[in-house]
Parts: structure tokens; sequence; C-alpha cells
């Protein structure tokens, strides 16, 4: 439900809304976490559908759509790598009563999952409801205690034995919440991490059919970010292009945050950089930003990014990476809030960037 | 469906208005006469010219929820509990502010951004905020102002075996029973009060109890049910789908034996499966009822809530419809002379 703001004191803001608003929100409402992206896949495919035909799949999953430009044989080849998977746990017991155990696959704070409905997806799709004590009979002293994984459960309200039935061990299990959308723009729910930057892959590519371009772009939608940056280490192998560009969130501010790791909502894109970043890729995100009027904002990062560039920089003879994409508060919560506005953004950045790449610029990334 | 209008109306303690509004439309054609008192609970009255004991039936229309009562300079709300709220449930959960209000969520720190340390405490209410997506205060304010109150945005829905999830089962489904109760038009002198502000100490019921001034009250709860894996036996207060509970002792009351004994004859009579609540903790309206006045005889029936007070409550739809079909029996045996004192 949209908030329609009564008040008629404030200039009514630009629109910025993207032709893939709805995309996202239906990427949004698919459960795939690491290891079982197939859901998302499709409708990912489905997606690229409308800029190429030329789409693939490789062995671990990743999607690839590759649209290209106008250099022929030699055109600069870019990379943009957004992360399909979400965070998710795996059942690791079924307990006395049909109660679920589980276990991290991608990394939850357990203090967000009490009280929380979630999806199990066993032999069939079913709603579960993760426990929490009444306050009625819990002492001053418990209240004092945050549960870890371990002591919670799962509730899906059956008997044993008819969840026996339903369920194994190793069965996945994801959140289930619908996206909100809140002021200004403004999106939350599960899985913004990272399905907001396939949002801006397919914003950049809208943005690259009105602009003449060079280089050709591979568009894709890795696998098992989550579970530890796996299907970034075959997705570079795979195409070898002369730049990668991960496009992953970062950290939005919030109260009591440090200043270097908390980006403004709605303050653009944020551009990363560091020894994971090639020097030159993040002075030209930065310059065309600039030339083109789009506010950003930059992450400084001493190591590793924690996203697809991290493999990526390294896969095969190396590459050329970049790191891009919008801040979200509450990072791998269940109400990850982030703005569309700054995906647009962050896709019209991306795609007047790759359109001003030409050969000379790739001849130059190896010139230290 | 009943339930699902009941359970996603928002009435925080003192702000019941939206439950109330629904309550009036469903029990149109229900009611001899329907009133409101100086509190805001509601009366309805079938039978009144009827001979036989006057028999009360309560069910508490408010919810337990959030009040927003400072905005930060940054647009994010600060707020306070209102009732019994266990501040753990509270991360990473949905809200709806007010009657029609926007969305808001309350989020918590990234777990890539925590030491070890911080994870092994709860979060505390004075750490939480809710996020409307607010640029900053003036934005903020356009939309919301301090002292709105704020209820889970949880959507009722089916879950597992026929069971439902929602949020405020505690006492929407007491309201959901009473609704069915009254509907029903039994041959009894019957007043059916919905009452406000049982969360912050059974307080409309004070004044209802009063006004009534009723041969037998029973409360319709939802209550404590705490029966998931690993609780001992004795500390579950109530077993799901094991039938209505009767309350044999609460925080507030130690049951009638006399009526206590009638419910049960009258369960084992019907063959109605029915459950004794076996904790002491937490209470419900007949609490503040049976000491009104002079006293009042009569007792408690809940449906057992697993997740009580909690974003997302279960509960048995068998339970439910067993429910029914006790108070009712119940209500038809008064009526025809069972119960004697």
């Amino acid at each position: 439900m949209t908030y329609d703001d009564p008040g008629q004191s404030r200039p009514t803001p630009t629109s910025t809304v993207g032709r893939h608003k709805a995309t996202l929100l239906q990427l949004l409402d698919s459960h795939a976490g690491p290891g079982f992206e197939e859901a998302i896949a499709d409708k990912v495919r489905a997606a690229l559908g409308a800029y190429t035909e030329d789409i693939r799949t490789d062995v671990m999953g990743n999607v690839i759509g590759v649209v290209r430009g106008s250099g022929g044989d030699g055109a600069p080849k870019v990379l943009l790598s957004a992360h399909m998977d979400e965070i998710a746990l795996v059942v690791s017991q079924i307990d006395d009563g049909g109660y679920l155990r589980v276990a991290q696959s991608g990394g939850f704070d357990p203090r967000t999952l009490v009280g929380q409905e979630v999806v199990v997806h066993g032999r069939e799709t079913l709603l579960g409801i993760v426990g929490s004590q009444p306050p009625h009979l819990t002492t001053p002293a418990q209240r004092k205690q945050a549960p870890t994984l371990e002591e919670l459960y799962i509730d899906l309200a059956m008997p044993e034995a008819r969840v026996r039935e339903r369920v194994r061990v190793g069965d996945r299990v994801t959140v289930a919440r619908e996206t909100l959308q809140l002021l200004n723009n403004r999106l939350s729910g599960k899985a913004l991490d990272n399905r907001t930057s396939l949002a801006i892959v397919l914003e950049c590519l809208e943005y690259l059919r009105q602009l003449r371009h060079e280089a050709d772009v591979y568009a894709a939608a890795s696998v098992q970010e989550e579970a530890g940056i796996r299907g970034a280490v075959t997705l570079g192998y795979g195409v070898q292009p002369d730049i990668a560009i991960a496009v992953d969130v970062t950290f939005a501010d919030m109260p009591g945050q440090a200043p270097d790791v908390g980006f403004e909502l709605g303050g653009g894109p944020v551009i990363t950089f560091g020894p994971n970043i090639h020097p030159k890729v993040f002075q030209g995100l930065r310059d065309t930003a600039v030339a083109n009027g789009i506010a950003f904002q930059i992450e400084l990062s001493q190591g590793p990014t924690g996203t697809d560039a991290w493999q990526l920089q390294i896969a095969g003879m190396g590459m050329a990476t970049g790191v891009v994409g919008i801040p979200i508060r509450y990072m791998h919560g269940s109400v990850e809030t982030g703005s569309y506005d700054d995906i647009v953004a962050c896709g019209r950045l991306l795609a007047h960037y790759i359109a001003g790449l030409s050969r000379t610029d790739v001849e130059a990334l190896t010139c230290y | 469906m009943l339930l699902k209008r009941l359970t996603e109306a928002a009435g925080p303690s003192g702000f019941e208005d939206a439950v109330r509004d629904l309550l009036r439309a469903e029990l149109d054609g229900a009611a001899d006469c329907m009133y409101t008192d100086v509190l805001g609970t509601l009366y309805v009255e079938q039978n009144r010219d009827r001979s036989g004991p006057l028999v009360m039936l309560d069910a508490h229309m408010d919810e337990v929820g959030l009040m927003v009562v400072h905005v930060e300079d940054n647009g994010l709300l600060r707020f306070r509990t209102i009732g019994g709220i266990d501040p753990r449930v509270l991360v990473s959960k949905p809200v709806r502010i007010g009657r029609d209000g926007p969305f808001g969520v309350i989020g918590s720190k990234p777990l890539h951004l925590q030491d070890g340390e911080e994870r092994k405490h709860p979060l505390s209410v004075d750490q939480l905020y809710i996020d409307i997506g607010a640029r900053d205060k003036d934005d903020a304010l356009r939309a919301v102002e301090p002292g709105d109150v704020a209820v889970f945005a949880t959507q009722y829905g089916e879950i597992g075996e026929n069971c439902a999830k929602a949020k405020s089962f505690d006492d929407r489904v007491g309201c959901a029973v009473l609704v069915e109760t009254l509907r029903r038009r039994l041959p009894a002198r019957l007043v059916g009060a919905f009452t406000v502000q049982e969360e912050i100490g059974l307080r409309g019921a004070t004044v209802a109890g009063h006004r009534v001034a009723p041969d037998i009250a029973i409360a319709l709860e939802g209550t404590v049910c705490a029966d998931p894996v690993g609780a001992p036996g004795h500390t579950r207060g109530t077993v799901l789908g094991a039938g209505p509970a009767l309350t044999v002792q609460d925080g507030q009351t130690l049951a009638d034996q006399r009526f206590l004994e009638f419910m049960m004859r009258v369960a084992r009579d019907q063959g109605i499966p029915f459950q004794l609540r076996q904790v002491k903790g937490g209470s419900n309206d007949f609490g503040a009822i049976h000491k009104t006045r002079a006293g009042v005889t009569g007792g408690g029936i809940s449906v057992p809530v697993r997740y009580i007070h909690a974003p997302a409550q279960i509960i048995s739809l068998e339970d439910y419809h067993n429910t029914i079909r006790l108070v009712a029996a119940v209500v038809e045996a008064i009526a025809e002379g069972g119960f004697a004192r």
C-alpha cells in the first residue's frame, strides 16, 4: 500500500520510478537461497529476454545475458554481476512434535528470527512460524537473553508424522515477507540484498538502449554469494571480461553506526574504493557520475568488499573490478529498506560508464 | 471471514475504535440493543425481558501494540509498548500506524557490523525505532505524530493442519466466539460486553461488570499456549488442539468451583473436548468482573494461542469451533436452569 502524502507544501518529487520497479517486486517475491536459485533464475531470464536472445546459464547456475555493443571484435567486454540468492536456513533436525531445528545458509542474526513467519521448502511449500515465549511466563532473567539459532525452532502447526511426510533434513527455509512500500519511493522487505541490484542491472540495460556503446555487456545474475561468493568464481572464469563490476548493496545510515559504513538512503549510488577495486574503474565511475550530474557516495574498503568482486578480481588471468550499489538499512533482516530512486540513479550511472568505454580504456587497465 | 476481519483490525488498549466499528457492523441484526459506555466498551443485549439469570459474556477488543512517542531529526520514530510485549519479538517486523496510516518497519543493525558480544543481548525498546521511510523529522511529521499507535502488520492466514495464524488472537478470537454466540440468538437473557483496556489491567471489564451486574459472567479469551518442543508438561498452560481451556487459577482469579464443575459437566454431556488451563501467569477480564458489586460467579473459557502477544500467533480452528460450541451449550444450560448455586 502506497502512502499518499496529504501535505501539499512539499514540491512533487520528479518521477524517478523506473521501468523495472514491478520487476523488482516480482523478484522480491521469489524464494531462492544459495544453491536453490531456480525460482528466481527463471524470472531473471524472462526479464533479460527483453534485451537479448543470448542468455546462458553455467554449471553453477549463473545466468548471463549478452547485450552486444557496436565495437565488433575486440570490443570492451564488461561484466555486471548481481547475485540473485538470498540468505536462507537449512533444516538440521525434525524435533519431537514436528518442530524444525535449523542451521545457517547465509548470515541471519537469530534475534531477527524470533516470531518470524518463514517458508519451508519441503516436498511441498509450507508456512511456518519461528517460536517465541509468551511474556506472561518468562522471567526477567530470560528476557535478558538473546536466543541462539540452536534454541530457535520452526512451528508448522501440524502433527510430527505429517511433518515427516513433507520435510526432511537439508530442506531450505526462507523468510516469508511481503514487500512494503514506504514513503519516498522506498521499499522494505526481504532479499533487497541483492535483488535491488538485479533491478539496477535491468535499469542499466534500459538506459543503454538509448545510448551508443561499443562495449559488449554481460549482464549476470550470480549464485551462492551468501554462502561464500562461490558463483562469481566460475562466472569470472567463464566470461573472462575486461572489466567486472559487482553490483551489490551496502549499509545505509542508522543510529549507532560508524560514519564510514553508513550511507544516505536516497543519496544516490555508492561507489566503492579500495584494493578490491581497480583504480581506473573507480575513477571512471566517479567521473561518469560527476559528468552526468548523478549524486553519488563513496565507500572506502580496506580489504574484502564482501561482494562478487572479491572473487572476480582473481578469476582466470585476473580482471579489473568495480563495486557499485545502493545503501539499504537493516541488512540481512527481513525488513531491509532501500530507495528505488537510488536504483534508477545507479542504473543510469552504469549505463553512462559503459557507454563511455573504448578499446583504449581497456588497454590502459594493465598500464601502471 | 470473521476471524480475518477481526484480527487484521487495529486496536491497542485505549484505541479500540476500529475494532468496535467492525463489531457493530458484524452484529447488525443480532442485538436487541447496542450501546457504549464512557470508557468505550460495546454492550449488546439480547432477551432483556426474559426470565432467568442474566448472563454476561465478555471479550476484550484491545490488543497489545505500540505508541509513537518521539520523532527523531532523521525521521525515525521512537516508540513504547502498550501492554505486555517482549521486545525480542519486535526486531525485524513490519507495523502499521493508525487505522490506515503508513507502514513502518522495526529494523536492527546488520550482523556484519556487530561484534560477537552484541548478538548475545536482546535489543531493548530504547534501541529500536520504527522506520516509515521519511527523509527527516518534518517529512515524518506529515505522516504521523507522537501519540499515534501502531500494531503488527500481520495478515490472517491458514497454516499447517486446521490452524490459523494472525496477530491479536488475544483477544479477537474471544471477540469472534462472542459474535458467533450472539448471532445464534440463544433463548437466554444475555449481555455481550466487548471491553476495552484489558491488556493494561482489566480496566474496561471492571466498569462493565458493575454496569451489567450479571448473575453469571464468562470471560472469553485467547490464552497462553506454551506447548512447543522442550516445554515441561506443567508449564505449558494449554495444549493446542486439545479443546477450550477452562480457568482453574490465574493471576487474578481462583475459579468458582461450582461453576467450573458445571462447565465441565456440560462439556462432557455434549461431548465437547476441553482442558484445564494449568498455569498461574496471565489473567482475563473475569478477574475484574468477579469482584464487582457484591461479587459475581462464573469463569473463563479460552482458546489456546501459541506465541501470544507476538506478531504471528497460532490457534487451532478446531479449538475455536469447539469453544463456540461449548459457550453456546453452557449458556443454554444456564437458561434451562442447569446451574444452581
